[in-house]
């Protein structure tokens, strides 16, 4: 049974995200990125210092960018977009879904400033629904690290991954979770430890959160376990369903919007293969608000303690 | 490279009528489709496809093809024509338009049919995805050019004028806009729901090479994509002023016929308007 984690603050995931693009770069003429003016936030700034030559600023302009995008992957290329989560799938959807979902294009699209661990910047730059609109996308793969070493290993899947994909990073740095070259892959999971009593499926940063807060509850006796669920779409079902049958009370944790995300995700899972009781711990029905990241992580319930308060309610359903 | 049939300005004309058939026969077979904008955009179709883009119908994923989208995707009754006539498809499959299971969807889709290079039909897409065709072409050392259709009311989405900004500073010159200047719209004529001119000095402000012309003159349209192939730094837009529901008299310049198929009635007068009452 693993030890209670030590929370050692590393990279964001959108740093990981920028340095691994860069060196996709180097090893794939192919690969191409695009911005719309916050390639210093989403960092795929680095891949521009890197590859002047094939990255394209398109100034403000998402829904342009992400047709630009498009038209790039028809002549071969790999296009990477970025820009802050809630601005890629909120003023591009539509060029998302006809553009890139409607002929399956091998168009790479990814969200920085995803949740509300950016803080200040309040709720219009927040990503809090692009999980819901992601995923509504057929034949979209839908990723979501929770922390660098994931966020660079998933950047590589996403490349090598012939299809759309977004990628979700975040501006916060994040704890360490995994070993440099752990495995991940479109479909995987983590399951870093199955409990009898609950268990815990998390992604993003909320993974270390559950991790935290199983410890604390196998501490006091109830047997915790925590499964990172980092790719959204396709959904590792079978480890949902084992999480399931192992401790028949679950919690689900993500930084994400009650409706649409992994919540959801799990809950059809349940339904059509494994009725399970589900506590949600999540940003609700509505929007956050300006605040240090702390405050507002604590103030939206994306906390270990609040993990903990959910475990043991589930225990005891 | 490959031969579809470049045909001389004269054949081109001789063949417009049969697409215009042809368009308004499959509309009429789904009993449902955009009549008006397809007929306008009929000679602008037919000079790029037998005139001036190099593609091959036998290979139409050749790399090395000029691309041609169809931004105004509910035209696509005239660019199903115009491709079945170059042989992409067997002229069979144009009846199917519309119905469940055909390759001919109700606007263009790419993977669907052959010779469709992006889908269209939410409006105002096709510049951006043409773009960036052409910055994934200058990327890989190709000549390629990328040609985009769009309709008059289509620019009234906003996306265009993102695009129309960043291919100008992108100095995408391999990039030409068609605006196909039907001068209507669905709920009516463009200078009603939303005023566009002076489009030319629009365009010009953005940093474009303007051509304008008579959308129908064939020798001008060839003329003018003869010309746009010389110009360097920058992108080109063609305004073709066109007649919505063109070489039909009743279809004609009439709102009525944006959206709505014509009855069985109709298309004989059509037919026999077009001179291909009997092909």
């Amino acid at each position: 049974m693993p030890d209670r984690p030590v929370r050692v603050l590393g990279k964001a995931t959108r740093d990981a995200y920028g340095e691994t693009l860069a060196q996709l770069g180097r090893e794939n003429p192919r690969i191409v990125a695009l911005d719309a003016d916050l390639s210093k936030s989403t960092k795929s700034v680095v891949f521009a210092k890197a590859h002047p030559d094939r990255f394209v600023n398109v100034g403000i302009q998402e829904a342009n960018m992400v047709g630009i995008a498009a038209g790039m992957a028809t002549t071969g290329m790999i296009p990477f977009a970025s820009s802050f989560a809630t601005f890629l799938m909120s003023k591009a959807f539509d060029q998302m879904r006809m553009a890139v979902a409607n002929p399956h294009l091998n168009v790479k699209l990814v969200g920085s400033h995803a949740g509300v661990s950016i803080g200040e910047d309040g709720a219009s730059q927040m990503g809090v629904e692009d999980l819901a609109l992601a995923c509504a996308l057929p034949g979209f793969t839908v990723l979501v690290p929770a922390d660098a070493v994931a966020a660079g290993s998933l950047t590589r899947v996403a490349a090598e991954h012939v299809g759309p994909v977004f990628l979700r990073t975040g501006r916060a740095k994040a704890a360490e979770i995994y070993a440099t070259g752990t495995e991940f892959r479109v479909g995987g999971s983590v399951t870093h430890h199955l409990g009898r009593d609950v268990n815990v499926l998390a992604c993003g940063l909320m993974v270390f959160e559950a991790l935290e807060a199983a410890a604390e509850a196998r501490a006091a006796g109830i047997d915790a376990g925590v499964v990172d669920l980092y790719s959204l779409k396709p959904v590792d079902a079978d480890a949902i369903v084992a999480a399931a049958a192992a401790s028949g009370r679950l919690v689900v944790a993500e930084e994400h919007l009650h409706h649409g995300g992994l919540g959801s995700i799990v809950a059809q899972v349940l339904a059509e293969r494994h009725p399970a009781r589900v506590v949600s711990v999540d940003l609700e029905d509505r929007y956050a608000e300006s605040g240090t990241p702390e405050a507002v992580l604590e103030a939206c319930g994306m906390t270990s303690g609040r993990v903990l308060e959910a475990i043991r309610k589930a225990s005891a359903l | 490279m490959p031969a579809p049939a470049t045909i001389p300005v004269e054949a081109l004309r001789a063949l417009a009528p049969r697409i215009r058939a042809d368009a308004l026969r499959m509309i009429a077979a789904a009993n449902s489709g955009h009549p008006g904008g397809s007929l306008s955009a009929v000679e602008i179709l037919l000079a790029l496809y037998r005139g001036v883009l190099r593609h091959d119908p036998a290979r139409p994923d050749w790399a090395e093809r000029d691309r041609f989208i169809l931004s105004k995707g509910h035209a696509c009754p005239a660019l199903y024509a115009v491709l079945a006539d170059c042989g992409y498809f067997d002229r069979d499959l144009l009846p199917t338009f519309r119905r469940f299971g055909s390759p001919l969807q109700g606007h263009p889709e790419l993977g669907k049919l052959a010779g469709v290079e992006a889908s269209t039909g939410s409006l105002g897409q096709g510049l951006s995805i043409g773009l960036g065709m052409a910055l994934g072409h200058r990327m890989q050392g190709t000549d390629a050019r990328v040609y985009v259709l769009m309709g008059d009311g289509e620019i009234n989405e906003g996306q265009v004028w993102e695009a129309a900004l960043s291919a100008a500073h992108l100095k995408a010159d391999r990039l030409t806009a068609i605006v196909d200047i039907n001068r209507i719209q669905l709920d009516g004529f463009t200078s009603d729901i939303l005023e566009l001119e002076p489009l030319a000095d629009k365009w010009r402000s953005f940093g474009w090479e303007v051509i304008e012309l008579d959308g129908h003159d064939l020798d001008a349209l060839v003329e003018a994509f003869a010309r746009v192939r010389s110009i360097d730094g920058r992108p080109q837009v063609i305004l073709a002023r066109t007649t919505k529901g063109k070489g039909v008299s009743f279809m004609e310049d009439n709102p009525e016929f944006h959206g709505a198929p014509p009855s069985a009635d109709e298309l004989a007068r059509a037919l026999v308007e077009l001179g291909v009452a009997h092909a």
